[in-house]
């Protein structure tokens, strides 16, 4: 069975929700210590939410050099997929494994909320399930989660299509060009604030036109990985 | 024992939320006539032994590496903070116990 590792940072708090995720799309989650060189032998890993060093510093900069960044981004450079939520984005952005950087939300305040997001990119190792184009509802919650980069670098990952997902409606935290979401070069990278593994199971997921918690469109991404790592076998 | 201080700014033209919450408060207690606000960091590392060039060029390496983000921010100043007089703790903890050494 495919085997997805999650990263408990001290400080993380999504990590068991984002096991469970893993799980519900058919995956095995293999738990990895932050403190620990080694991935375990893992086909793929997530970085979860949370506030991780209690956010010191800056948001992830100090996880960015926890023992089990170093073979997460040697593997990452030779294309093992990773993905990173909210906390984790922050984490793969201060990596470099990811471009740009998170800054607190442009009106200061923590927003929670189910968000929709317009996938732009449905190409990657974690969003192939997706269409181009398409709407889907997944929650966000945040206090650092403006997206900010250089206007060149905006350029840059615009043309080269590695802006993965955009807000669509409200911009949520201020970020730049409303990008929620990017990933690297190859597409096996992939960071976005808001939060898949809340919404994989009827009845704990945002509303949906199906009628309320409904909403299961956090699972593509995980099926879009398993999907992704069966093709490369 | 000597302790080097490290400041650490957002990038000018980069927007500073906090700086701006911090002027709008400012407005309200009625310190006015300020127009702007940008909030940064200051870092004190005590060092042990002499702060030589070399020392302060390891801080400055390590300030780029893990006390600023180049995305977002810029380290404005690596300097040597002089001992404070009184015998206290001698700590830099004022800037004027700071003996510029711009880098």
């Amino acid at each position: 069975m495919t085997r997805i590792g999650v990263v408990t940072f001290p400080g993380s708090l999504d990590d068991r929700d984002a096991a469970r995720a893993i799980g519900i799309a058919g995956a095995d989650a293999v738990e990895l210590w932050h403190g620990d060189a080694d991935l375990r032998g893992v086909d793929a890993v997530m970085l979860p939410g949370g506030f991780s060093y209690g956010d010191y510093l800056r948001a992830g900069a100090i996880s960015r050099f926890a023992p089990v960044m170093g073979p997460i981004v040697e593997a990452a450079n030779a294309g093992m997929p990773v993905l990173g939520v909210c906390n984790g984005f922050q984490i793969l952005c201060e990596s470099h494994l990811l471009p740009g950087a998170m800054i607190r939300n442009v009106h200061l305040h923590f927003v929670c909320r189910d968000q929709e997001l317009t996938v732009e990119n449905a190409e990657t190792a974690w969003t192939r399930e997706f269409e181009k184009g398409q709407r889907i509802v997944i929650p966000i919650k945040n206090q650092d989660g403006q997206y900010m980069a250089d206007d060149h670098t905006l350029d840059e990952i615009e043309a080269e299509g590695r802006v993965v997902f955009r807000y669509a409606g409200v911009n949520p935290n201020g970020s730049a060009r409303d990008i929620a979401g990017v990933t690297n070069a190859a597409g096996n990278v992939v960071g976005l604030m808001p939060h898949p593994e809340h919404a994989v199971e009827p009845g704990f997921g945002p509303d949906s036109a199906e009628g309320g918690r409904t909403g299961t469109d956090g699972l593509g991404f995980f099926r879009s990985v398993l999907e992704t790592l069966l093709a490369k076998a | 024992m000597a302790t080097i201080v490290v400041h650490v700014m957002p990038k000018p033209d980069l927007l500073d939320p906090q700086g701006k919450a911090v002027r709008a408060a400012l407005d309200r207690l009625g310190f006015t006539g300020v127009t702007d606000v940008r909030q940064g960091k200051r870092f004190e590392l005590t060092v042990e032994g002499e702060v030589t060039d070399e020392v302060l060029a390891r801080v400055k390496e390590a300030a780029e590496t893990l006390l600023s983000n180049p995305v977002i921010e810029d380290v404005v100043a690596v300097e040597k903070a002089e001992r404070c007089g009184g015998g206290g703790r001698g700590r830099g903890g004022r800037g004027r116990c700071c003996e510029g050494q711009e880098s």
